[in-house]
């Protein structure tokens, strides 16, 4: 049976981890590759990387921080981050990564979804939405708009039109991030997730306000998602709490949720 | 030496990574005369059978491979659409493969999301020195919309449920594949990397321990 995926994602600043709460207040807490080295060990089944600021500073992918990942993390490994050309997304593929996100670009040129996944195969290609929740209108009948350039700008498009076009060109995937439960530790938008899975028939990742074990099995009990983000609860100093993955996994796993069950391993033997 | 075959729709760079952090001697190959000197293939995949079938093409490769592995016996190791490509055809993009294996692939169908994309269970079938010291059920990464269905029951070596049942992994002779990302499958699929390596190497006795449960 397929499991459902626990994602640890990581918004990174000059090759550092930081955690911002509905975007914006980015705080360093540690470098990339030591993070992600240490969810691997602690057997997450996928990561994701945002480089944040690239898109905003104008410049290409932080290719030196994918490629320190790639070499001591063997799980899916998702970058993103500006990315706007096929070339970029070779760039970060044959450093190492599996899969590119698009997010913002995706929604100035849709293009970008059919040529990633024409040329990588469409396995590659997440797109990633960031969805605020607005008042129902003609234009937005579902209640749900994209938003772009750090959840900074609206599209005017509605979130499930835009998720049913982004799997028409080509998206393997489809994130949904929250800008209203971003940072706010209160559980996922379950209708939001709930909304476009029942949408797409591609895999649909959960994102935003993940803040307890509880908020997990939520989101895989009431939704169709396949996967879901996990970040403050991993790792972020502002926390109550941290919970490790396999804290999480024997929670969810308790709850009849099918999970990869974490299993001992000697130590030295990640690799 | 390992020769991972490299071509630009691929993902070689990340079994390579997996290679090296094993400690196992491997580099990239996309030429025929590069392909010579090695001792194990492995032909990664991801994308699409037909672009896959394009590069090899491409890059001259298809009778190099032919001769190195059906004459010459060397092991090999495909993986996802590097396994799909064995067959004789593919219902993706309608598309003749090599055909060193008897069958074809065809397209997940009925309720299931498509592509199967995370952790599956792999149940082997039988023992084989490249699952030395894995368990008889384990866990591997999926990313696939097709699988094989190949005509020849006995190269099964494993199977897996999605939506229904599949071969998730196959041998024959020095032919093996597998349907599931070994190079992204945590510690399991680094161990069968590293069976698989010895197994090229010619030294895969030494590590047929007795944690090998089946």
């Amino acid at each position: 049976m397929l499991t459902k995926r626990l994602i640890a994602c990581f918004d990174i600043i000059n090759g550092m981890v930081t955690k911002a709460r509905q975007f914006q207040h980015n705080i360093p807490i540690e470098r990339a590759e030591l993070v992600a080295d240490r969810v691997y060990q602690e057997q997450i089944d996928e990561i994701i990387f945002y480089d944040i600021t690239a898109s905003a500073e104008r410049r290409s992918i932080d290719l030196e921080t994918v490629q320190k990942v790639a070499k001591r993390v063997f799980v899916p490994f998702t970058v993103g981050g500006g990315i706007k050309s096929l070339d970029e997304m070779y760039q970060v593929l044959k450093a190492g990564a599996e899969k590119i996100s698009i997010d913002s670009m995706a929604v100035r040129y849709p293009a970008l979804i059919r040529e990633g996944a024409l040329a990588f195969g469409r396995q590659c290609i997440v797109l990633s939405m960031q969805v605020k929740r607005v008042t129902k209108s003609s234009r937005i009948p579902s209640g749900y708009e994209i938003m772009i350039d750090g959840a900074r700008v609206a599209t005017g498009l509605d979130a499930v039109a835009w998720a049913r076009q982004g799997e028409e060109l080509g998206a393997g995937e489809i994130c949904v991030n929250s800008i209203d439960r971003d940072g706010t530790h209160a559980g996922y938008d379950l209708e939001l997730t709930a909304l476009i899975s029942q949408q797409v028939n591609v895999p649909v990742i959960a994102s935003g306000g993940a803040g307890h074990p509880g908020h997990v099995a939520d989101v895989f009990t009431r939704t169709g998602a396949s996967g879901a983000i996990i970040s403050s609860m991993l790792y972020s100093p502002i926390m109550p709490k941290n919970y490790t993955v396999r804290e999480i996994k024997e929670y969810l796993a308790a709850r009849g949720i099918p999970v990869r069950p974490w299993a001992e391993v000697s130590p030295g033997v990640m690799y | 030496m390992i020769g991972v075959i490299d071509y630009r729709a691929g993902n070689g760079p990340s079994v390579l990574n997996a290679l090296h952090a094993l400690k196992i001697k491997a580099r990239l190959v996309s030429t025929p005369e590069a392909l010579r000197s090695v001792k194990g293939i492995i032909l990664p995949g991801v994308g699409s059978a037909r672009a896959t079938m394009d590069s090899l093409q491409e890059l001259g490769l298809i009778p190099a491979l032919e001769e190195k592995v059906l004459g010459g016996k060397t092991p090999f190791l495909g993986i996802c659409i590097g396994m799909q490509i064995l067959m004789e055809y593919s219902a993706e993009g309608d598309t003749p493969c090599l055909g060193w294996l008897k069958g074809k692939v065809e397209r997940f169908d009925g309720a299931v999301r498509i592509p199967q994309m995370g952790w599956n269970e792999v149940t082997f079938r039988r023992r084989d020195p490249v699952l030395a010291g894995l368990p008889e059920k384990e866990f591997f990464y999926f990313v696939n919309s097709y699988y094989v269905c190949p005509e020849a029951k006995e190269i099964v070596l494993a199977t897996t449920h999605y939506g229904r049942e599949f071969c998730s992994m196959l041998a024959w002779g020095p032919i093996y594949a597998t349907q599931f990302h070994a190079e992204k499958s945590g510690v399991a699929g680094l161990q069968l990397l590293k069976n698989f390596a010895l197994l090229a190497e010619g030294e895969h006795h030494a590590d047929e321990t007795s944690d090998c449960l089946f």
